[in-house]
């Protein structure tokens, strides 16, 4: 589904990640561990090819990152969905609409399956809200209904509990659990080793991480 | 070209997708307006002066070529022999179709404007003049001056040439100018739009980032941004062109129409100023189009 094989990225001179080899298979559920800093952002977005590799290979359903050219990207993006830590919302529309911006953008219409998703996130009483006026993690649950709304093959979350309380980052690590049982490949970057270690009696998970700009698959101290 | 067509379809179909995905931006959406509706007007007064010029020369090219004025200046005993020798000459030469003299009233009223309405002509050594109307190709001017300077010498022919040109020619210069006007007018626009867009699609780098992630198309946002430019430019320039044909209608028009009280449009040149808002329109369109191609192809 997605290979990376000895990938690197570098900004200029500098080196952000090297030698990474990764297969995600349909239906895993990866977690991507690190210091801040470490460059785990910067993985995620080699990804979903919001950056490209300086040198390796990565391939994102087949087709080579590398060589995509921006409609392909587009069509790549339809499979993976993206939760980010600051969700990156449009202010100016409700939370519905903010929700269904990719079969918006489509051209297709969200019909009663918006309302079902939004009930199955625990928003559907803010549908007409706008995004400032949502808790943090009232927008991270948006947010991931918006990753799935197209029922794409692989969802991404970047930090997707960093800016919630331990609660509410119990209920989006439930909804992403829930979301890999139905045969959704699942990775989710994060620092928090708690959240880790609380989603190993739910979930069968790979635990990664990146130290010294290189992926490691992380050990029993987690 | 079949995306090009997609996207002018798309701008008159409403697009409930990408008309609300960019947030409405009041300054430029004003300043867009604005800059149009100001172009517009400009343009229409171009245009005036293009089509008067153009009428004017027409005008002046096809009264003075077809007449022509013989001038007989000869000692007061000749001059009745030669004005018959001229009006002999001028009934025999093909391609005049009439002349006559003019009579004291209209030689009067042509010395007018520089001794005033009481002239004495009767005192004054003023030569006869002889009014000639040109038959179809007209005359050959060359041998009926030859056939003057043997029969009447003291006659001399002046077929207007000698100051016709360079009234023609300057009309023309006007009407050229007037054009040039417009097309600067039109490149003025585009690159204030180019302009506006630039700034738009900058303030909105971060929409972008968010219709990407979610997997739009280039083309559907660069579409966004190309209807919203692009109706906005017809508003504008239609606003502005209502606006310079009331001006236009409201100029005065003097008994003469002359040039400066004749500035406007006659019959169906009434129809060319209606064109501005769509000439605009185009303009905006690919203004804005190249201006999202560019801004995306450089956001990665």
């Amino acid at each position: 589904m997605i290979t990376l094989q000895n990938a690197s990225y570098a900004y200029g001179a500098d080196a952000l990640l090297e030698g990474m080899s990764l297969e995600l298979s349909q239906g895993s559920f990866h977690f991507l561990t690190g210091p801040s800093g470490a460059g785990k952002s910067t993985f995620l977005k080699l990804l979903y090819a919001e950056l490209r590799a300086t040198s390796g290979a990565v391939h994102l359903f087949g087709q080579d990152a590398r060589t995509m050219d921006r409609d392909e990207v587009a069509g790549v993006r339809q499979r993976i969905g993206v939760v980010h830590q600051d969700c990156q919302f449009l202010d100016h529309l409700t939370i519905a609409e903010n929700v269904a911006l990719p079969l918006m953008v489509q051209g297709k219409r969200a019909g009663a399956d918006l309302l079902d998703l939004l009930a199955w996130v625990g928003l559907n009483d803010r549908v007409n809200a706008k995004p400032p006026e949502l808790s943090g993690g009232e927008r991270q649950r948006a947010a991931l209904a918006r990753a799935v709304i197209l029922s794409p093959d692989v969802i991404l979350a970047d930090e997707p509990t960093g800016n919630i309380d331990w609660e509410m980052s119990q209920k989006v690590l439930q909804l992403l659990v829930e979301l890999n049982r139905m045969g959704k490949t699942v990775m989710v970057a994060t620092h928090d080793i708690a959240l880790i270690r609380a989603a190993k009696p739910q979930v069968a998970s790979r635990v990664l991480r990146i130290q010294n700009r290189h992926l490691h698959l992380a050990g029993a101290d987690l | 070209m079949s995306g090009l067509l997609d996207m002018a379809q798309s701008l008159i179909r409403p697009q409930g997708a990408s008309d609300t995905v960019v947030p409405p931006t009041g300054f430029t959406a004003r300043l867009t307006v604005f800059v149009s509706a100001a172009m517009a007007f400009l343009a229409v007064f171009a245009l005036a002066l293009t089509v008067s010029a153009n009428r004017l020369a027409d005008r002046w090219a096809s009264e003075l070529a077809e007449s022509a004025t013989v001038r007989i200046s000869a000692p007061p005993a000749e001059v009745e022999i030669q004005v018959a020798a001229v009006l002999r000459v001028l009934d025999q030469t093909a391609g005049v179709a009439s002349a006559r003299i003019l009579t004291t009233e209209e030689q009067r009223a042509l010395l007018a404007p520089w001794f005033g309405p009481d002239v004495p002509l009767d005192t004054l050594p003023v030569p006869t003049l002889v009014e000639v109307i040109q038959d179809g190709d007209g005359f050959d001017a060359e041998g009926l001056r030859l056939r003057l300077s043997t029969e009447a010498p003291g006659a001399v022919l002046d077929d207007h040439t000698r100051w016709r040109a360079p009234l023609v020619q300057a009309a023309s210069r006007l009407n050229f100018l007037g054009w040039l006007a417009v097309i600067l007018i039109g490149a003025t626009t585009g690159a204030m739009i180019t302009l506006a867009a630039n700034a738009a699609l900058a303030a909105n780098a971060q929409v972008i980032t968010v219709l990407r992630l979610v997997g739009a198309h280039d083309r559907f946002i660069a579409q966004a941004f190309v209807r919203r430019f692009t109706l906005r430019t017809i508003l504008g320039a239609g606003i502005g062109t209502l606006i310079g044909l009331v001006a236009v209608i409201a100029l005065p028009n003097g008994p003469d129409d002359g040039f400066l009280t004749g500035l406007g449009f006659s019959g169906a040149g009434w129809l060319l100023p209606l064109t501005l808002p769509i000439l605009g329109g185009i303009v905006a369109f690919f203004a804005t189009r190249a201006a999202a191609d560019r801004t995306l192809k450089g956001l990665r």
